[in-house]
């Protein structure tokens, strides 16, 4: 049932290719990522971000991936609270997101959400949610929601190798195939769970095959390759489109950062975090294959990555300027006009 | 055991009627063998002999209604028993109090006893629309909810009704009946047994834009799910900044059932009450089930809607207008008066009822507020209330630290401190688990006395 790629080592031989365009917009989203979370954390180390900050560095092609496979704005997507990158590739709007992290006016809550609590409506991007596991259950009910409009428009719910443990996910995995509900299940399996790993935390460890026992397919995926990714969420989605129900992707992914910006990640080697790096570098691979192809030069490569660094300069001026929310923003959207 | 009693199809079912014989008198009868079929207005069950015997008399003809629960039906004569034996003994005929409240409310509750006074206190007087001599039809508390949601599904295709047996078995206490019926499989939906999961996919589906109705058998299971109720739905508004609503319901039975012990009996009014980002509605009367359920189902704001098993089967008068919804948020004064405030609701109106009924024979002028909505409180009716009267009394089922009547008393405190003539009173559960037995349970929970008492105390007549 569970199609098991192994993808670090299958890779080689069935790895879709990406065109010109495909690889440069991959090569954009990812390192706009990049950027923006090491300046967030950079912000937060200058204490203007507060509470909770949880970097996506590392993972990049998960969501770059999986977004260039959707209808971008029209199938609803859902995450935790590691969410700045599903943003970014969403389309939402940077200086949007980075003063919502610093807590202004300008973020896309109004500052009233914080990093793991943003949302767009125009994006059908459902958060940004702060308890473990619930987005899944969020996500299988916008997927009902699809259904029930009968609309061809699928949910995509990402969640976590801790997340995956909690029961409503497999509340919601039954009732998803019960239902034939067009969901897409990511597994964004970062191999710990804060500072817990796989091994200590999961009875079966290969997340793929979390829904056999619901009849929910599932594929483990090269996670660190935006083309595997793609490639993968475009099964997934075409399945779940075409009223097939509920797949699952386990995308083997890493965060080079701790857990959050208070976790010094003693639980693993720094030998560990340096070869993942060096050698299974999402962006890195992009990268080399531009120049190999001939896709873009060194020089070109380089005025992406100025504009990108100009984009993202500009969201973390916005975010230190915008001024806080007033006080008055206190009392309001706590309850709905009727 | 000679004497074959009325069983009870739950704890709070209080009579039925005995549908039909299976067997006749003289008939030989071993244990499993089906007796009778007897039938309340959700359910259907069959009564089965125990032991082996010899069907000696049918007390009760098959076709009777309003059957007491615990009242003898037959006698089975068992295997070496003489005739004379079966004569039934005071001990087996004395029925059994399973209800934790005597039933004499008389106009909300069902086979009143004859000879009440139906008093007119809970007339309602300040709910607004209502064009005079409008037609009232007496339904139950459960028609009340079933024709609320009947009429919002009729009227908007985006409202769904979810939840465990909603639809084939006709709702565990037969409150969705008939909706799978009209409404269809595709809006009328049966979940597994997974309420954390079938809350959080109602409230996606909200976010999505439409409006589920989520029923949760009762609210004891919906621990299940608080967190979805508490952090996914109530708070979306405001961590969205304004831009994604959550247009839901939770509803089901809340409160006290009847001798189900801890797990399944108690209130969680002033829990729900507690959440910012939420609407909590505990109506008591049928016309404020209906009003305030299809508010409930309009309002853009998640709510949480507190029924109650045991007023399910109560009747009442309900309007018949085209579109009866009452305002989320306001209080009904169910009687005037200028000596002492009571304030309640849902469940513990009934004992404030009562214990007003006998105050104004007394001759103590109660002034008796039903909020049914818990959040946002109507406290200015309170308030107002308790300037003219000196005194307030608050009712309710649940336990009193952090309760709706330590809320109560904080607020009117603080904004009616010069007018108090007597330390604000609470009647409440009390502080420990509900306990099985039934003496306990009965001390458990508040009375008609306690009530009484408390408002001798802030009257200082006692």
């Amino acid at each position: 049932m569970a199609r098991k790629a192994v993808a670090t080592k299958t890779a080689q031989s069935n790895v879709p290719e990406f065109t010109k365009e495909q690889e440069l917009s991959a090569y954009r989203e990812m390192l706009l990522i990049r950027r923006f979370e090491e300046k967030a954390g950079q912000m937060y180390g200058m204490g203007l971000i507060g509470g909770f900050c949880h970097l996506y560095i590392g993972q990049e092609a998960v969501v770059t991936g999986v977004t260039m496979a959707s209808r971008k704005g029209e199938d609803a997507q859902i995450t935790g609270y590691r969410d700045h990158g599903h943003m970014l590739v969403m389309g939402l709007d940077p200086k949007g997101v980075m003063a919502e992290l610093t807590g202004r006016q300008g973020g896309l809550s109004k500052g009233k959400g914080g990093s793991m609590h943003m949302f767009s409506n125009e994006h059908r991007f459902y958060g940004g949610n702060g308890i473990v596991g619930a987005q899944v259950s969020l996500g299988t009910g916008l997927a009902f929601a699809s259904k029930y409009r009968g609309d061809n428009t699928v949910s995509i719910s990402y969640f976590g190798d801790g997340a995956a443990n909690q029961g409503q996910v497999y509340e919601s995995f039954n009732m998803a195939k019960l239902w034939n509900l067009p969901a897409v299940y990511i597994v964004e399996n970062n191999r710990y769970g804060m500072g817990t790993s796989v091994e200590r935390a999961s009875g079966q460890p290969d997340f793929s095959k979390r829904g056999i026992s619901f009849g929910i397919e599932g594929e483990q995926v090269d996670g660190m390759d935006v083309r595997m990714t793609y490639d993968a969420a475009k099964r997934a989605i075409e399945h779940a489109r075409s009223g097939k129900g509920p797949y699952i992707l386990e995308m083997l992914t890493y965060r080079y950062r701790g857990h959050s910006m208070s976790d010094p990640a003693k639980y693993r080697s720094k030998d560990e975090v340096s070869t993942m790096r060096a050698e299974h570098d999402p962006i890195e691979q992009v990268k080399q294959r531009i120049i190999e192809k001939r896709y873009g030069t060194e020089e070109s490569l380089k005025d992406i990555e100025t504009e990108i660094r100009a984009i993202v300069t500009e969201a973390a001026d916005f975010a230190t300027t915008d001024p806080e929310p007033p006080a008055s923003e206190l009392w309001t959207d706590v309850y709905a006009p009727a | 055991m000679p004497t074959i009693l009325m069983p009870a199809l739950s704890p709070t079912m209080e009579e039925g009627k005995l549908s039909k014989w299976l067997v006749k008198e003289g008939d030989t009868v071993k244990p499993g063998d089906v007796l009778a079929e007897i039938e309340t207005d959700k359910a259907t069950m069959e009564v089965e002999s125990v032991d082996s015997g010899v069907v000696q008399k049918i007390i009760v003809p098959e076709g009777t209604e309003g059957v007491k629960v615990n009242a003898p039906i037959a006698m089975v004569l068992g295997e070496g028993e003489v005739p004379g034996d079966a004569e039934p003994s005071s001990a087996q005929l004395k029925p059994v109090d399973i209800a934790p409240v005597k039933v004499d409310a008389p106009n909300t509750i069902p086979a009143a006893p004859a000879g009440v006074p139906p008093v007119a206190i809970l007339e309602v007087a300040s709910d607004p629309d209502l064009p005079a001599g409008v037609e009232m039809v007496e339904m139950t508390v459960r028609q009340a909810l079933n024709e609320a949601m009947a009429e919002e599904m009729r009227r908007d295709k985006d409202i769904f009704v979810m939840g465990e047996e909603v639809a084939e078995y006709q709702g565990a206490y037969k409150v969705t009946q008939g909706l799978l019926q009209e409404f269809g499989s595709q809006r009328v939906i049966d979940t597994p047994i997974t309420e954390h999961g079938f809350a959080g996919l109602g409230v996606g589906a909200a976010f999505a834009g439409l409006r589920p109705i989520i029923e949760f058998m009762t609210w004891n299971f919906a621990m299940q799910a608080i967190d979805q109720i508490i952090n996914s739905a109530a708070k979306q508004l405001y961590m969205s900044g304004g831009q994604v609503t959550a247009p839901i319901v939770f509803r089901g039975p809340n409160g006290a059932a009847a001798r189900v012990g801890a797990q399944h009996s108690q209130d969680y009014s002033a829990w729900y009450s507690h959440v910012p980002g939420l609407h909590v509605v505990a109506p008591f009367s049928a016309a404020d089930a209906k009003g305030l359920l299809k508010a409930a189902i309009r309002s853009n704001t998640p709510v949480v809607f507190l029924e109650n098993e045991i007023l399910y089967g109560s009747t009442g008068l309900v309007p018949k207008v085209d579109d009866y919804v009452l305002p989320i948020g306001k209080a009904r004064i169910a009687r005037q008066g200028k000596d002492v405030t009571i304030v309640s609701f849902s469940m513990g109106m009934r004992y404030a009822t009562q214990a007003t009924e006998k105050l104004v024979a007394a001759g103590v002028d109660v002034e008796l507020i039903d909020l049914r909505t818990l959040r946002p409180m109507d406290t200015k009716t309170v308030v107002e209330s308790v300037k003219k009267t000196g005194r307030l009394v608050t009712v309710e089922e649940g336990w009193p630290q952090g309760g709706i009547g330590a809320e109560l008393a904080a607020v009117v405190v603080a904004e009616a401190f010069d007018y108090l003539d007597a330390p604000p009173t609470r009647v409440t559960g009390k502080d420990v688990p509900m306990p099985y037995a039934a003496n306990l349970e009965k001390l458990a929970l508040p009375n008609v006395d306690e009530v009484i008492a408390a408002v001798n105390a802030v009257t200082y007549r006692s």
